[in-house]
């Protein structure tokens, strides 16, 4: 990127943006299938945060897009609403370590572990595992129940972060990343070894089948109605994110993050601070680990391993930490690449080999090759790009403004005021 | 859903938990696990020594450089694989026939230090010099890249030239002394900890007595006083990363010949223990690692075999990793400067 191009860079033109969005929207209804058509379709929400055209307007559009365009063209297609859903849990997912990554500086390299509590809390509850070690037959719970158990998630998920969040009061910079890493390895070996003595996780074997939520008698099973839940979530936690960053919790956590002996020695309290980036970040986590739980119905501790940490690490990394923008785009840009491209291209390359031009082996399927991917990515973006894609702007406050105001007038202080006072004896 | 993480192949360390648990179970309560605690910790000092020696790896670069050098575990597994080539491919030449097992174990051994010592130099100079002097945070993440990037190079080198990334390496030493009438090491077991102790013995002659040395501990102290005093600091990490890494290689070859199976990601958990193996000892000093290697193998041994029968198999040797993670938790809560490191005071 040439930085004089940046520089004059207004944003793409409002007309541009519409006219994509039409475009690939069209060619979405009248093809089926078109995979460049449906990344286009979501690609068109970066175009909108960049589009030349007024807040306001943006949001309009890009309501529009997610809540109108992409369920009508692709609510059908049950593949685009799995990658739109599997897309928006990530996001989700990416925006609570935001909060501990990218606004604390707290690197958590055992994030996926309160997930992981998210989704075993409801699964546990909502299947009759829970039977195993509570009296009675009070259990399944019918999917009525999924409502209360986002909250329940999120309080157990929160419980989970203030837990590992005391300790980390201790241990800063690369170690927290160890001992964080040691926490999510602990609670993935617990979580699968809790079949004996007392049956709580089933172990290895996992647990199923969760039901789907219901909401008055709706059965919300497909993947439509989960893009929506998640939809629902990810605006919340977007929120929380902006309404966060630029409080008082939020201007600490940044403090914290910049310097800490500074931000101690101005009253801020770590303790607090530190353990509410975890809680929250946790909270987030754990809502959307028991939406997953839900829209799997069935779980068991492989899928949270370190991989998925590290996974929504390079999210959070790739995107810009501590961007709300970036962190969306980092996630969604990971998780179709994971779920759509590589699976395309390893479709591709059968395709070629059964016509007989390649000859493939199945070990060099390029969906196995996610930790290679990941692995450059890492080193690219430590190298070159150290802040994301979309590095995180501060805000600037306007000094000039401040002076003028109606506050910045008196000087304030005991020697202001006897400047004052002696400027007026000598005068 | 992103891929789970394989499950790391220990199956010979799991039979020897399965071989205390059969043994438990012939012969009920303490007597019996009087009668295995001699084998229990000779598995536990074989074990601990290689912790031991991939420690110092860590130790030595984050004593220099203040970095986790978190590859380092998978260039213990590269050496491994190395190791494991070298015998099989002069195995299918019929190199092997013949030639006395300690001068190919030799042979091996310097091919493995010398390949994995400059994959250590190059991973310095491609993934860690561009980024001194940024935040902490960066180095470490390309780190964890660097690692990813090496596990699936090896799975895919492997894949393509013996489609499948499993390897099983050729023995060298199949046969075992009798240490009384308690316990019997097995050759390999006893090849393992000289050479480790050899190695040892080794790095701490060379930083104590050379001219090379003494700069590593110059750098270590204070990076730019020591490039004032004409200390060339960038090759003096290199050769740091060299020892490191090549120390590192020659443990992968003796846990490809000690526990035979290996796969492209023995290197990680491992890696992780031998690091907490550095933190328990004191991280940066590499007297600290030696002996924290090996309390931790021990540890780890006596966890897997004793817990079962102690808890009456509630938590069982699965639980042994948690163990060994507990540890570094612990240690680093309450005494992060380790058993024999120093406590650093935070400059402002």
């Amino acid at each position: 990127m040439a930085n004089l191009a940046w520089k004059s860079f207004k944003g793409i033109p409002l007309v541009f943006t519409l006219i994509w969005i039409v475009a690939f929207s069209a060619a979405l209804y009248l093809m089926d299938k078109s995979v460049i058509a449906f990344l286009g379709i979501l690609s068109s929400i970066v175009l909108v945060y960049y589009t030349n055209a007024s807040k306001t307007i943006k949001m309009v559009i890009g309501a529009v897009v997610l809540l109108l365009i992409i369920p009508l063209v692709a609510g059908e297609n049950r593949y685009y609403m799995e990658v739109a859903s599997q897309v928006g849990i990530y996001v989700a997912m990416a925006l609570g370590l935001n909060i501990v990554v990218g606004f604390a500086g707290l690197l958590d390299l055992g994030y996926v572990a309160f997930f992981a509590a998210g989704a075993y809390a409801y699964a546990i509850f909502s299947t009759s595992q829970a039977n195993e070690f509570i009296a009675g037959n009070l259990f399944p719970l019918s999917g009525e129940w999924f409502w209360p158990f986002l909250i329940v998630g999120l309080i157990v998920a929160a419980v989970f972060g203030i837990l590992l969040g005391l300790p980390v009061l201790r241990v800063k910079g690369d170690y927290l990343a160890i001992v964080t890493l040691g926490f999510g390895e602990i609670i993935r070996i617990v979580f699968n070894n809790l079949d004996k003595p007392i049956n709580i996780t089933n172990g290895p074997q996992g647990i199923t089948p969760i039901p789907s939520p219901e909401l008055f008698g709706i059965k919300m099973g497909t993947p439509f109605y989960f893009y929506f839940i998640v939809l629902f979530v990810i605006a919340f936690i977007v929120l929380a994110n902006i309404r966060f960053e630029h409080s008082r919790l939020g201007r600490a956590w940044i403090a914290v993050r910049e310097d800490e002996l500074a931000a101690q020695s101005m009253g801020i309290s770590l303790l607090n601070t530190k353990l509410a980036a975890f809680a929250l970040g946790a909270s987030f986590a754990g809502v959307v680990g028991v939406i997953f739980a839900a829209k799997q119905t069935f779980i068991d501790p492989t899928s949270f391993t370190l991989m998925e940490s590290i996974g929504i690490l390079v999210m959070v990394i790739l995107g810009g930490s501590g961007s709300i923008p970036g962190v969306v785009l980092g996630a969604a840009f990971v998780t179709i690449l994971q779920v759509q491209l590589l699976k395309e291209f390893s479709n591709f390359l059968h395709g070629l080999q059964n016509s007989g031009l390649i000859s493939l082996p199945n070990q060099l399927d390029p969906s196995k090759f996610q930790r290679l991917i990941f692995g450059i990515m890492l080193i690219l973006v430590a190298l070159y790009r150290p802040n994301g894609l979309i590095p995180a702007k501060r805000k600037k406050n306007d000094l000039d403004s401040i002076k003028n105001s109606e506050f910045g007038k008196e000087k304030l202080g005991i020697l202001g005021r006897l400047s004052q006072l002696t400027s007026g004896k000598q005068s | 859903m992103l891929a789970p993480f394989p499950r790391e192949n220990k199956s010979s360390q799991r039979n020897e938990c399965r071989k205390f648990v059969q043994v438990y179970k012939r012969n009920e309560g303490w007597e019996s696990m009087i009668n295995i605690l001699p084998q229990v910790l000779v598995d536990g000092l074989t074990l601990g020594f290689m912790y031991a020696v991939v420690a110092l790896g860590y130790t030595m670069v984050y004593g220099i450089l203040e970095i986790i050098n978190f590859a380092h575990g998978d260039i213990f597994m590269v050496g491994a694989f190395i190791g494991t080539e070298v015998l099989l491919i002069s195995d299918a030449l019929g190199a092997l026939e013949g030639m006395n097992p300690f001068v190919a174990l030799f042979i091996t051994l310097i091919i493995a230090m010398v390949l994995t010592g400059a994959l250590g130099v190059g991973i310095e100079r491609i993934a860690y010099r561009p980024l001194r002097g940024a935040p902490r945070l960066v180095p470490l993440i390309s780190a964890i890249g660097v690692s990813f990037l090496l596990q699936d190079l090896v799975r895919f080198t492997e894949a393509l030239a013996r489609n499948e990334f499993y390897l099983n390496s050729p023995a060298l030493f199949t046969g075992s002394i009798p240490l009384g009438s308690i316990a019997t090491i097995p050759t390999k077991g006893l090849i393992v900890i000289v050479i480790a102790i050899v190695m040892m013995i080794a790095l701490t002659l060379f930083v104590n007595k050379t001219k090379w040395g003494i700069a590593m501990r110059a750098v270590a102290q204070d990076q730019s006083t020591a490039s004032l005093m004409t200390i060339n600091v960038n090759k003096v990490i290199m050769l740091t990363f060299l020892i490191g890494s090549s120390l590192g290689g020659a443990t992968g070859v003796l846990f490809a010949q000690n526990y035979g199976t290996i796969d492209p990601y023995i290197g990680f958990i491992l890696g992780l223990k031998a690091f907490t193996a550095a933190v328990l000892g004191g991280i940066g000093n590499l007297r600290g690692a030696m002996i924290g290697g090996v309390l931790l193998g021990l540890l780890e041994s006596l966890s897997g075999a004793f817990m079962g029968p102690l808890t009456n198999g509630a938590f069982g040797a699965e639980y042994k990793d948690v163990f060994a993670f507990s540890i570094l938790i612990l240690v680093l809560l309450f005494k992060p400067e380790g058993l024999f490191g120093e406590a650093v005071k935070e400059k402002v």
